[in-house]
C-alpha cells in the first residue's frame, strides 16, 4: 500500500473554462431590452417624474403608509393567534371543536375578502347592540354600536379574520410535518403536551410554517389596499387615489404607491430570510464554515502525525 | 437474578405483567403476556415482526394504553388509577410523571434535530426535572463521555452516523436517571458495522446493574447479556428463560422454525 504524502500528491488541475456563447448572447439581449424601457421611462411625459419626485415623501403620503403598516400587522396579528387556534382545532380529537374550525375555513376561505369587508362595513346595520352576559338570563354589558364608527377596527377586524383561515392551514401543515417519532420521544421522556408543543414540535414546524408566512405578511401588505371596502379612506393606496383625484394625475402617484409597497416588501423579504436561517439550524448534513476549518485542521494534524511515524 | 434483588433490599420486580392484552380495533397484538422482570435484571424480546414486542415494550411506559390484564412498573400500576374495584384513565400529566423514570430508546434514534447532541442530552432534565442549566450540562458532558462520544457534544444529528446517533439517544434516555430501561430494536436501522458500537454501550450498562428490557433481533447479544430470553410469536409468550437453554435448546416447533431463521 502507498502512502499518501503531499509530496506525491499530483498537481491541482487548471483546466481551459468552456465558452458559453448562447448564455452570452440571450444575457445580452436581455440588457438591451432593460436599457431601451430604462430609456422609454425616463424620456416618457406620461410619467411625470416631477410629480412623482414631488409627492414620494410628501407627508400626507407618510402618514397613510403608516395607516398601511398598522393595518398589515395588526391584522396578521389577529390573524396568526386565531390560525394557530383553528390549527388546534382542527388537529383535535373533539368531532364539535375539529368540525367547527372546518366551518370557520369553509366560509372564510371561500369567500373573497373584498366581500368579507363590504359586509363588515356593514356590520352595524346587520347588528344593533352587542350584549355581555350568559345569554337569556344575565347581562353583564350592553354596548350600542350604532353610534360606533371606526372603519379601522372593522378592517383590521376583517382582515384578521379572513388571514385567519389561511394561517390555520399554514400551521396545520407544519404541525402535521413534523413525525411522529419526535412526538413520542419527548412524551417517553416525561414531558407535558405543552411542553412537546413548545420545545419539540413548533421549533421544527417553523421551518414549515416561516415561508408561507412570510409570504402571507407581504401579501397581507398590499390587501390593505382593499379596505376602500369597509371603507377605509386613510391607507396608502386610498390617500394617493384622493390626491390624484385632486390633481388630475393618476400616473405619477400610482408610482409613488408601488414605490412605498415595493419599499416595505424589501423589508420583510430580508425579515423573513434571516428567521428561515434561524430555523433551519440542524436541518442540513452541510457543515458549517467553522466545522468544516475545524475538520481540515484535524486532518492535516494527523496526516503530519504520521508522517513523523 | 436472586443476588440482585437482595441487593437492592426489596423483591418487587421491577416490571409485573398479569395477562396484558392491547388491540388495535378488532385486531388482537397482545393476547395475554405474562411475565416478569426483577430488579438489575436484563430482558430480552425476541420473535419474528408483528408479534407483538414493540407494542408490549411502548405498554410498559404507556405509550399505548392496556385494554385489558395489569401492568405494574416498580409496584405501580401503568396507566390507571385503582380505586375500589374501578379503574381510573390517569390525567397526561400523572402519565408524564410515570414515565420520567423510564428511559426509552427507539429503532430511528428520534433525536431533536434542532439541537446539538448536547442539548438533546440536557433537553428533559431542564424542562421535565428543573435541573439547573449548568448542572445538567455537566452531567450531559459525562453521559457523552460515557458512550464515547465527548468530542461530538456540538454537532447536530444530522453531522452524526446512525450508531453515533444512537449512542446519543442512550445518553438522554440515561439523563433522567431512569430506573429502568426500554429498548425497541436499538440496532436494526443500523449498518452493520455501527451495530457493535451501540451493543457495547447497552452491555456497560447491563454490567453496571441497569434493569433494561430490549427487542431485538442480536442474538448473539441475548445470549451474551440477556438473563431472561422471552420468544414471541402472534400476541403470546411461547417460551421463555434462560437465554442459552432457549437458544441451544427450544422446546417449540415455532421457536425451533424462527431460530433455525435466524442463528
Amino acid at each position: 500500500m502507498t502512502t499518501g504524502t503531499v509530496a506525491t500528491e499530483p498537481e491541482t488541475i487548471q483546466a481551459v473554462p468552456l465558452r458559453h456563447y448562447g448564455r452570452w448572447t440571450a444575457a445580452a439581449i436581455v440588457i438591451i431590452l432593460v436599457g431601451l424601457f430604462v430609456y422609454g421611462a425616463a424620456t416618457n411625459d406620461a410619467y411625470d417624474w416631477s410629480t412623482y419626485w414631488k409627492y414620494l415623501f410628501d407627508q400626507r403620503i407618510s402618514q397613510a403608509a403608516v395607516v398601511t403598516l398598522e393595518l398589515t400587522v395588526l391584522s396578521m396579528i389577529l390573524g396568526i393567534i386565531l390560525g394557530v387556534t383553528l390549527a388546534v382545532m382542527r388537529l383535535s380529537p373533539n368531532a364539535v371543536l375539529k368540525s367547527a374550525a372546518w366551518v370557520y375555513l369553509w366560509i372564510f376561505r371561500g369567500t373573497p375578502v373584498y366581500v368579507q369587508l363590504v359586509f363588515w362595513g356593514l356590520f352595524t346595520s346587520i347588528y344593533q347592540h352587542v350584549d355581555l352576559g350568559i345569554p337569556f338570563a344575565v347581562q353583564l354589558a350592553h354596548f350600542n354600536i350604532q353610534g360606533f364608527d371606526a372603519p379601522f377596527t372593522f378592517a383590521v377586524i376583517g382582515l384578521g379574520l379572513n388571514e385567519a383561515a389561511y394561517m390555520a392551514e399554514i400551521v396545520r401543515a407544519g404541525i402535521t410535518s413534523v413525525g411522529e417519532g419526535q412526538t413520542e420521544a419527548s412524551v417517553a421522556l416525561g414531558m407535558t403536551w405543552v411542553q412537546t408543543m413548545r420545545r419539540t414540535v413548533l421549533p421544527q414546524a417553523m421551518r414549515v410554517i416561516i415561508p408561507p408566512t412570510g409570504n402571507e405578511v407581504i401579501s397581507m401588505l398590499k390587501t390593505t389596499s382593499l379596505v376602500v371596502a369597509v371603507p377605509l379612506t386613510t391607507d396608502l393606496y386610498a390617500k394617493t387615489r384622493d390626491i390624484s383625484g385632486v390633481i388630475f394625475r393618476p400616473i405619477p402617484l400610482l408610482l409613488v404607491a408601488a414605490t412605498w409597497y415595493l419599499f416595505f416588501t424589501s423589508i420583510l423579504m430580508i425579515g423573513q430570510y434571516y428567521l428561515e436561517k434561524y430555523f433551519a439550524r440542524g436541518s442540513t448534513r452541510k457543515l458549517t464554515r467553522r466545522q468544516l476549518a475545524a475538520l481540515a485542521d484535524a486532518q492535516v494534524e494527523s496526516m503530519e502525525s504520521q508522517e513523523k511515524r | 437474578m436472586n443476588e440482585t434483588v437482595t441487593k437492592n433490599g426489596t423483591d418487587r420486580p421491577m416490571v409485573k405483567a398479569e395477562e396484558v392484552h392491547k388491540n388495535f380495533g378488532a385486531l388482537k397484538v397482545l393476547r395475554g403476556i405474562t411475565l416478569s422482570v426483577g430488579r438489575g435484571e436484563v430482558l430480552c424480546m425476541v420473535g419474528p415482526s408483528g408479534s407483538g414486542k414493540s407494542t408490549f415494550l411502548r405498554c410498559i411506559n404507556h405509550l399505548e394504553t392496556v385494554n385489558a390484564g395489569r401492568l405494574y412498573v416498580d409496584g405501580v400500576l401503568v396507566g390507571y388509577t385503582e380505586r375500589g374495584d374501578r379503574l381510573y384513565e390517569l390525567h397526561p400529566r400523572e402519565a408524564a410523571r410515570q414515565r420520567r423514570d423510564i428511559g426509552m430508546v427507539f429503532q430511528h434514534f428520534n433525536l431533536f434535530p434542532h439541537r446539538t447532541a448536547l442539548e438533546n442530552v440536557i433537553e428533559a432534565p431542564i424542562q421535565v426535572k428543573k435541573i439547573k442549566k449548568a448542572a445538567a450540562t455537566a452531567r450531559a458532558k459525562d453521559l457523552l463521555a460515557q458512550v464515547g462520544l465527548a468530542d461530538k457534544a456540538r454537532a447536530y444529528p444530522a453531522q452524526l452516523s446512525g450508531g453515533q446517533q444512537q449512542r446519543v439517544a442512550i445518553a438522554r434516555a440515561l439523563a433522567m436517571d431512569p430506573k429502568l430501561m426500554l429498548f425497541d430494536e436499538p440496532t436494526s436501522a443500523l449498518d452493520p458495522e455501527l451495530v457493535g458500537e451501540v451493543l457495547d454501550v447497552m452491555r456497560q450498562l447491563a454490567k453496571e446493574g441497569m434493569t433494561m428490557v430490549v427487542v431485538t433481533h442480536e442474538m448473539g447479544f441475548a445470549r451474551e447479556v440477556a438473563d431472561q430470553l422471552v420468544f414471541m410469536d402472534a400476541g403470546v409468550v411461547v417460551e421463555s428463560g434462560n437465554p442459552r437453554e432457549v437458544l441451544a435448546n427450544p422446546q417449540h416447533e415455532r421457536t425451533k422454525a424462527f431460530l433455525s431463521k435466524v442463528l
